[in-house]
């Protein structure tokens, strides 16, 4: 494969011989680039085809490419000798790449532009979320009001399947997480509580954590992570196959039908979930104290019937099904959000559990204001 | 326009799924430089035998050569080489959904060919064009196209690297009558014009009218006959009968 060149005067005659095939493209490519460089004072060149073998769409491609530079530059450039079989390849490959030619020159902002471009997106895009989520919660309570109203609309199969998948499934994970860290901190207590010969009062504090605050936090990022993203990957695969479509043409509303057990069902697990888990939480705490702290289990109860405050028990109790909704629907806002792309269905996954997870922690916040302002 | 030496041969070809044979004792044969419309009830298993010549689905017995090479016989490198003279085009498309339209359509250039962007881009464009499409489709995403642009850009995909083979599978299932004369019109012009041989999968009767060389009909897990259309047309065998001159095939009589 090659193009020779023979030079008469203002005359330029290329020869191609050999295969012009996409393996050999690369190399083609450059051959091209340098002849249409070094001749540049050619006025009227033919590029003579006898000598090609095979010719496909790159090869034709690069000829066209020549013949096109020359002509850009004013000259005239002709193809001869060319075969009957090819005839049809050259032609096609004249007729394209010609309106795209100007508009391939894509804007290409500086990178300070497009940093401040990315963050007015990132804040537009938190500001839609937001948005679509009070959207959700408004949907939902109207469905919710249409189902008290008229209570055999409720799926109630659809919401214990639910109910089984997010509570009763999520049970053994959920006691094992929540056993280890109730022990981790009273370990960590015990360890510097000593210093000060205070180890008694490890108890008091490992009860007041877990009941107000631990206890409740680690059950939802686990039913963030377990259901919330389920919840994302199922709704999210659904609207992709036009499924939400299909329900809706068929006069069901998606919110009814698929957000409202989902949420029912989450809002009922997460207390009966957090229940367990602070249970777990006081019983893994008990044990390390009676075999890394000496503390018979008798005292451990007794003092652990001293510390329990029941407003405490309240605190963390009264966050979980708030809590749950936001999961739910964040991860239901989510999966709406999906389109057609299996990428974006990884990005809402991933968006599902972040999001509820910040947001959880944040309604935390709120709620310790809230609390320690009305004295629980 | 059909030579006279097999571009792919099938011989003998068992395959089944979970015991039962779908394709039993298949013989094809697909010559350089024709279009070959592989035609058969649904479930008959013509995406099956497609799939088994392409190698993505296993076969129990017999042998498949494509371009005079047994593909069970060669190693991992000679395979790639081989895969890069074909193309497919899948029934749904198969685009890849996080790609754009261009990216999709360099995606084997990419990974087979070292080119300069420049090139991939003006090869790529060139391609889109060539499938009848305009350059503005190439930032696209596929959950952005329509069905029929879909199949236009897969099809651009599938000629990516200039294959001498494309297998089609239902090219034109899911568009509508004009946009499947066109399409068809497509395979015929990019099939002179790159000298592609094709193997189609259809149950496009207009398709088969219109640009077939070749029709081989599959039935009860064979190939029962293979032929240009006037024999589809003249034969007695009852399927073929209630397949070509049914009520539906008569209207597309000329």
């Amino acid at each position: 494969m090659s193009l020779t060149a023979t030079v008469k005067g203002e005359r330029l005659g290329l020869a191609a011989t050999g295969a012009w095939t996409a393996e050999r493209a690369t190399e083609l490519e450059k051959i091209v680039d340098d002849m249409a460089a070094r001749y540049g004072a050619a006025r009227s060149i033919d590029i003579d085809l006898s000598g090609l073998e095979r010719l496909d769409t790159f090869g034709a491609w690069l000829i066209e490419r020549l013949s096109r530079t020359f002509v850009a530059r004013g000259s005239t450039a002709r193809i001869v000798n060319l075969s009957d079989k090819d005839r049809g390849l050259i032609e096609e490959v004249r007729r394209v790449n010609r309106a795209s030619d100007q508009s391939k020159a894509d804007f290409q902002p500086n990178a300070i532009v497009s940093g401040l471009d990315q963050i007015g997106r990132g804040m537009a895009e938190i500001g839609r979320s937001l948005v679509l989520l009070a959207h959700l919660l408004g949907a939902l309570t109207v469905v919710v009001l249409r189902t008290i109203a008229h209570p055999s609309r409720l799926r109630l199969t659809s919401t214990v399947h639910h109910l089984e998948k997010v509570g009763l499934n999520a049970v053994p994970i959920i006691v094992l997480s929540t056993l280890l860290i109730g022990a981790i901190l009273a370990q960590q207590g015990i360890f510097r509580f000593r210093e000060f010969g205070a180890d008694a009062y490890v108890v008091d504090m490992v009860t007041v954590l877990v009941l107000r605050e631990i206890g409740v936090l680690i059950v939802c990022v686990m039913v963030a992570g377990r259901s919330g993203s389920a919840y994302t990957a199922e709704l999210g695969s659904m609207k992709m196959r036009e499924e939400t479509d299909a329900l809706r043409t068929m006069g069901l509303d998606p919110v009814e039908v698929l957000v409202l057990p989902r949420i029912i069902a989450i809002v009922i697990a997460v207390p009966l979930l957090t229940f367990i888990g602070v249970i777990a939480a006081l019983y893994g705490a008990g044990l390390v104290c009676w075999l890394y702290g000496e503390m018979s289990p008798t005292v451990y109860l007794e003092r652990l019937r001293g510390a329990i405050w029941p407003p405490s028990f309240a605190v963390g109790m009264i966050k979980a099904p708030f809590m749950a909704l936001v999961i739910g629907l964040v991860a239901c806002v989510e999966g709406f959000a999906v389109d057609g792309s299996a990428a974006s269905l990884g990005m809402k996954t991933t968006a599902s559990v972040v999001k509820s997870i910040f947001l959880v922690i944040v309604l935390d916040g709120f709620f310790a204001m809230f609390f320690a302002t009305i004295g629980m | 326009m059909a030579g006279n030496q097999p571009i792919i041969s099938v011989r003998d070809v068992i395959v089944g799924f979970n015991g039962t044979s779908v394709l039993n004792r298949v013989d094809l044969d697909v010559f350089r430089g024709e279009i070959l419309g592989f035609v058969g009830g649904s479930g008959a298993g013509k995406s099956v035998l497609m799939r088994t010549i392409i190698g993505l689905i296993p076969r129990q017995a017999g042998s498949i050569e494509v371009f005079g090479t047994d593909l069970s016989a060669v190693d991992e490198e000679q395979r790639r080489k081989i895969e890069q003279r074909w193309g497919v085009l899948f029934q749904h498309g198969a685009l890849f959904s996080s790609l754009t339209a261009l990216q999709n359509i360099q995606f084997p250039m990419r990974e087979y060919l070292h080119l300069s962007p420049r090139l991939m881009d003006e090869i790529a464009l060139a391609k889109l064009e060539m499938v009848g499409l305009k350059a503005d489709v190439r930032k696209k995403y596929p959950s952005e196209l329509s069905g029929g642009m879909i199949k236009r850009v897969a099809l651009a995909r599938a000629l990516a690297l200039d294959p001498e083979i494309v297998f089609l599978d239902e090219p034109t299932s899911g568009l509508d009558p004009i946009g499947a004369a066109e399409f068809d019109e497509l395979i015929h012009t990019l099939q002179q014009t790159l000298g592609l041989s094709v193997f189609m999968v259809t149950h496009d009767l207009d398709s088969l009218h219109a640009i077939c060389s070749r029709i081989a009909v599959l039935s009860e897990g064979r190939v029962i006959t293979a032929g240009p259309i006037e024999a589809m047309l003249a034969s007695e065998h009852p399927w073929l009968k209630s397949y070509f001159r049914g009520k539906r095939g008569r209207l597309v009589r000329h």
